[in-house]
């Protein structure tokens, strides 16, 4: 399966990348790992007229605690946030995740940028900028994570905009993220995460809509004293999840109670 | 259109005229004559076409060749020395770790990337290491005896040098 035809561009810096983006049109899109957007090329989902190459954005490619938070680049491979001590020590749950992204060829390539701009279902990185309230930088604003992504492959970012940074908060306490999939390289069919704050339980789940979700019940169950099989009962209270070949609609709420509770067990 | 792709594939530099969608695998194989890597499930979750780039395991298929401009790239060709084979190679010979053989270059470009940085990997450690690569009728059993031995003989310096 050949790519249909497109023009290709190397950017070497964020205003490089945009200024390609800006003259390359409408049907321009931005390559970064390419780990998703390749096999789409490849079956034609996806045909844009050219392709910028951020590979070379070296500007993009960072881990940096900062107070509270941690600002991690675009461009930054989920094999170097795997295995990075700024982010096992800062935000384990992060590197958890990284390490949890399909296989170590495709760890290899992709970015969490990459994965923050395609907004798959199934990505992984949005269900930790949405429950921890992180911040997508581009290279004209911030957006707040809960905004940003809008639907499936659908994010705010205009079409010669360029996703550069996510900024999250420090969070070395409890976590666990857990996936379930059919084989290890799969993408969730259902995922949940949690993460202990100094204010209480955050969690995420994923695979469960269109984006990525907070899932708000259960957090405030925690905050009320339930137990954890108590608050994992509230992690399908209001999701219209997707049915597929994969899982029914009904089977993923079940998967969100019972993967929220082993999180939750797991972490603590 | 073409655009100039300039690449080192097993040791030897290279610049050709390449269109944009040509796939790094393609390149591979149907400029460089490199058949070795091997095009399997092309949607990208087989790994047959695992190469190294830069040292790290990829997939061929799942690359622009143009994305490679500047790299290195070591395929099943360039593992071993001219006339002889990698401990890896050997391994998979001697532990009966293929059967038709197809996914074999893949798996052993991944495990070369594994041992690079694993020289004593744990049966757990392969199994994740080798994740990306699917086997259709020997099975992994075999295979992980295979990637044990050539670690080991790794270990204890083979004769034959370490591509990559």
């Amino acid at each position: 399966m050949i790519p249909a035809a497109f023009q290709y561009s190397k950017a070497g810096s964020v205003k490089e990348a945009v200024a390609q983006l800006r003259e390359a049109g409408p049907e321009a899109k931005v390559i970064a790992g390419g780990q998703s957007l390749i096999p789409l090329l490849r079956l034609r989902l996806s045909q844009p007229s050219h392709l910028v190459d951020v590979n070379g954005v070296r500007e993009l490619d960072y881990i940096h605690p900062e107070g509270d938070l941690l600002r991690v680049g675009a461009m930054t491979r989920h094999t170097t946030m795997a295995r990075s001590e700024l982010v096992q020590r800062h935000l384990p749950l992060l590197a958890e995740m990284a390490a949890q992204v399909g296989d170590p060829q495709i760890r290899a390539r992709g970015t969490l940028g990459g994965v923050i701009a395609h907004a798959d279902a199934a990505g992984d990185y949005p269900t930790l900028a949405v429950m921890l309230d992180a911040t997508i930088v581009t290279d004209r604003r911030r957006v707040a994570a809960r905004d940003f992504f809008q639907h499936l492959f659908t994010t705010v970012l205009a079409e010669d905009e360029l996703v550069c940074e996510v900024v999250f908060p420090v969070a070395p306490g409890p976590h666990r993220y857990l996936k379930f999939r059919r084989r290890l390289y799969d993408w969730a069919i259902v995922g949940a995460a949690v993460q202990k704050l100094d204010s209480g339980w955050r969690v995420g789940l994923t695979h469960v809509g269109p984006s990525a979700v907070r899932a708000a019940a259960v957090e405030a169950r925690l905050q009320a004293g339930a137990t954890f099989q108590e608050a994992a009962a509230a992690a399908a209270d209001g999701l219209e999840p997707p049915s597929d070949v994969r899982a029914s609609a009904d089977y993923r709420r079940h998967l969100a109670r019972v993967l929220t509770r082993r999180a939750l067990e797991q972490a603590a | 259109m073409g655009q100039t792709l300039r690449v080192t594939v097993n040791g030897e530099g290279r610049s050709d005229e390449v269109e944009p969608r040509l796939l790094l695998v393609h390149y591979l194989r149907e400029t460089c004559g490199l058949t070795g890597t091997h095009v399997g499930c092309d949607t990208s979750q087989c790994g047959a076409c695992t190469v190294l780039l830069d040292g790290a395991a990829v997939k061929s298929c799942n690359m622009l060749a143009l994305q490679a401009d500047g790299a290195e790239i070591t395929t099943i060709e360039g593992l071993a020395p001219e006339g002889g084979l990698h401990p890896l190679q050997t391994a998979f010979w001697e532990n009966h770790g293929l059967q038709c053989g197809y996914c074999t270059p893949g798996f052993i470009m991944a495990a070369a990337a594994l041992l690079a940085e694993n020289h004593d990997p744990s049966d757990e450690e392969i199994g994740r290491g080798l994740e990306g690569n699917l086997c259709r009728c020997t099975g992994y059993v075999n295979i992980r005896k295979a990637v044990k031995a050539a670690a080991q003989a790794m270990r204890e310096g083979a004769a034959a040098p370490i591509g990559g």
